[in-house]
């Protein structure tokens, strides 16, 4: 007697939307204006993983749409201009989309130096906008406040890889 | 026909292409969405419709979500009043009786204060209303520090308005709509506040930079500020009101000079917004509209009683300026005093004096009633009765 076999289908719904949502609710829960030790909650750019690691899973049209959505939010949210964001996150998304062929398959370690390289890349680009609209430099320490928190997000963006890349040569 | 029967029926688009597309009008629009905003400028229009819709929604998901942080601290707070009771009791009545002396002083120079801006006819601004609010988010991000609040334009507050915590000024609102606001805050990148120091009076411009203690430019004046100055608004531009305190001068790891806010000694949830715009709000419009000098080019010509009077006023002017300037004219043409003796002259100096009433006041300032009451009164044998209290000859015990 064969056995029916569950066919569990991966589509959009659990890569894209659902990453997404929890993106935005875990943005929301750290800006509770809470204070601990005179000390405050961490602040990442937490759509900063899904805009390495979506291009990495599989090209899409819907996920440079939301990831655009998500950099909206950002900007809303925090009250930063519009725009900062989006062109920040579009920018990862199209640099690690050019060079996906290259970096599939790679080790978790080269996949690291280059979320560093990406991240470095984002917050590089929303320095110079910042500076160049406002004419006034925003503090290197209070970056570093933010990138090394958005460094810290590696190993989500990793999970996301190793658990929705199929690895199929259609999508290459 | 069918477009699967055409000529594109065969033709297969990478996916990365179709991807690559949507990234590439993702770009553009994000640059035009930056080409548009006019988020620093900190005016109505610049706060779309966009943000307050969204703003509408996210306030009360804030709300919600910090609602049992405050409670956790409500809470905690409660515990700790409970079992540090006695030594806060004893903290405070060391205050009460350290600040007695101060309230004490406070109200002698009140008083004295007072009777100058009298008798120099100061026009002192009036009190500016304000509301509380309470803060929901927090962005603490290095391109953008903010809060949302949990009042707006309701309650009357505008872009612009100053905030303030308990300890001093936290930022200026940048937006509101119908129920809620967006406080800019004083470390953000975007955030100018002119501002002195109280003791030189020395002016400078406190530019946010994402960083906790925002950076002094333009500091005018050498040696005009130094560690641990206290630094307030100037109130220059009309922005702030002038005297809110924001925070002690420092130096920075990188050799600036920069604040450390007050508001930073403990979070900032509860917060006041000073409904004050510009100074054009202090004045009384209604008095400077009023009908005497609006009016004056339209005034009606004087009664013949009114002209016969003002006729002869004019007259007898004219007479004591004409009798004035014979006077003068006279004591010109008379010839001039014989030289003296130096120990005659130094006997009739006096004498020469009571011809100029205005040398005749002394040099010296005599002490007058106001100014005799002391400001910081010190015990008349400090060392002989260290139990007596100061206390300033106009406060009434």
């Amino acid at each position: 007697m064969r056995r029916a076999i569950t066919v569990r289908v991966v589509g959009p719904l659990q890569w894209i939307i659902y990453p997404a949502l929890c993106a935005i609710a875990v943005t929301i829960l750290l800006a509770i204006p809470f204070r601990l030790f005179g000390l405050n909650l961490p602040e990442p750019v937490l759509p900063m993983v899904l805009a390495f690691a979506w291009p990495l899973i599989r090209p899409s049209m819907l996920a440079p749409a939301v990831l655009f959505g998500l950099g909206l939010f950002l900007d809303l949210f925090w009250g930063g201009p519009l725009g900062l964001w989006p062109l920040s996150l579009m920018a990862v998304y199209g640099g690690v989309l050019l060079a996906s062929n290259f970096m599939a398959g790679q080790a978790t370690i080269v996949l690291f130096a280059l979320y560093v390289a990406s991240t470095g890349m984002a917050f590089f680009l929303a320095y110079m906008i910042t500076t160049l609209s406002l004419g006034n430099a925003p503090s290197i320490l209070a970056v570093m406040g933010q990138v090394v928190p958005t460094l810290l997000l590696f190993p989500l963006a990793d999970w996301l890889i190793q658990r929705f890349d199929d690895a199929d040569v259609r999508f290459r | 026909m069918a477009f699967r029967d055409g000529p594109f029926e065969n033709l297969k688009v990478p996916l990365a292409w179709t991807a690559a597309v949507v990234v590439i009008v993702g770009i553009v629009g994000a640059v035009m969405l930056l080409l548009g905003d006019s988020r620093g400028q900190s005016t109505p229009e610049g706060y779309g419709p966009a943000r307050a819709g969204f703003e509408a929604g996210a306030a009360p998901v804030g709300g919600a979500l910090s609602a049992p942080v405050r409670w956790t601290g409500n809470a905690v707070d409660y515990v700790k009043g409970y079992f540090f009771a006695v030594s806060e009791n004893r903290r405070l009545r060391q205050q009460v009786v350290e600040l007695s002396a101060w309230r004490d002083d406070a109200l002698a120079l009140k008083n004295l204060n007072g009777r100058y801006e009298q008798m120099l006819g100061v026009k002192t601004e009036p009190p500016v209303p304000m509301v509380t609010g309470l803060a929901i988010t927090d962005a603490r991000g290095p391109f953008a520090r903010s809060r949302l609040l949990n009042i707006g334009a309701a309650k009357g507050v505008r872009v612009g308005n100053p905030v303030l915590s308990e300890h001093g000024l936290v930022g200026r609102i940048m937006g509101a709509s119908s129920g809620h606001s967006r406080m800019l805050l004083l470390t953000d990148v975007a955030s100018r506040t002119p501002v002195l120091v109280e003791r030189t009076d020395a002016r400078a411009m406190l530019t946010g930079d994402g960083s906790g203690s925002p950076r002094m430019d333009y500091v005018r004046g050498a040696g005009s500020i130094q560690e641990g100055d206290r630094i307030l608004t100037s109130g220059d531009g009309g922005g702030f009101p002038r005297g809110l305190p924001i925070g002690i001068a420092a130096k920075g790891v990188d050799g600036s000079w920069r604040v450390k806010l007050f508001s930073d000694r403990s979070a900032i949830d509860y917060v006041r917004v000073l409904l004050f715009q510009d100074f054009s709000q202090l004045a009384d419009q209604n008095a400077l509209n009023a009908p005497p000098l609006a009016s004056l080019a339209a005034a009606p010509p004087p009664t013949p009683a009114q002209a016969a009077v003002i006729q002869d006023v004019a007259t007898r002017r004219a007479a004591a300026a004409a009798a004035t300037a014979e006077r003068v004219r006279a004591a010109n043409a008379a010839p001039p005093p014989a030289p003296v003796a130096t120990p005659v002259a130094a006997t009739t100096a006096p004498a020469s004096t009571t011809t100029r009433p205005a040398a005749a006041r002394p040099t010296t300032p005599q002490p007058r009633p106001a100014a005799s009451r002391p400001i910081a009164p010190a015990p008349v044998q400090p060392a002989a009765t260290p139990e007596a209290e100061p206390t300033p000859a106009g406060a009434a015990e």
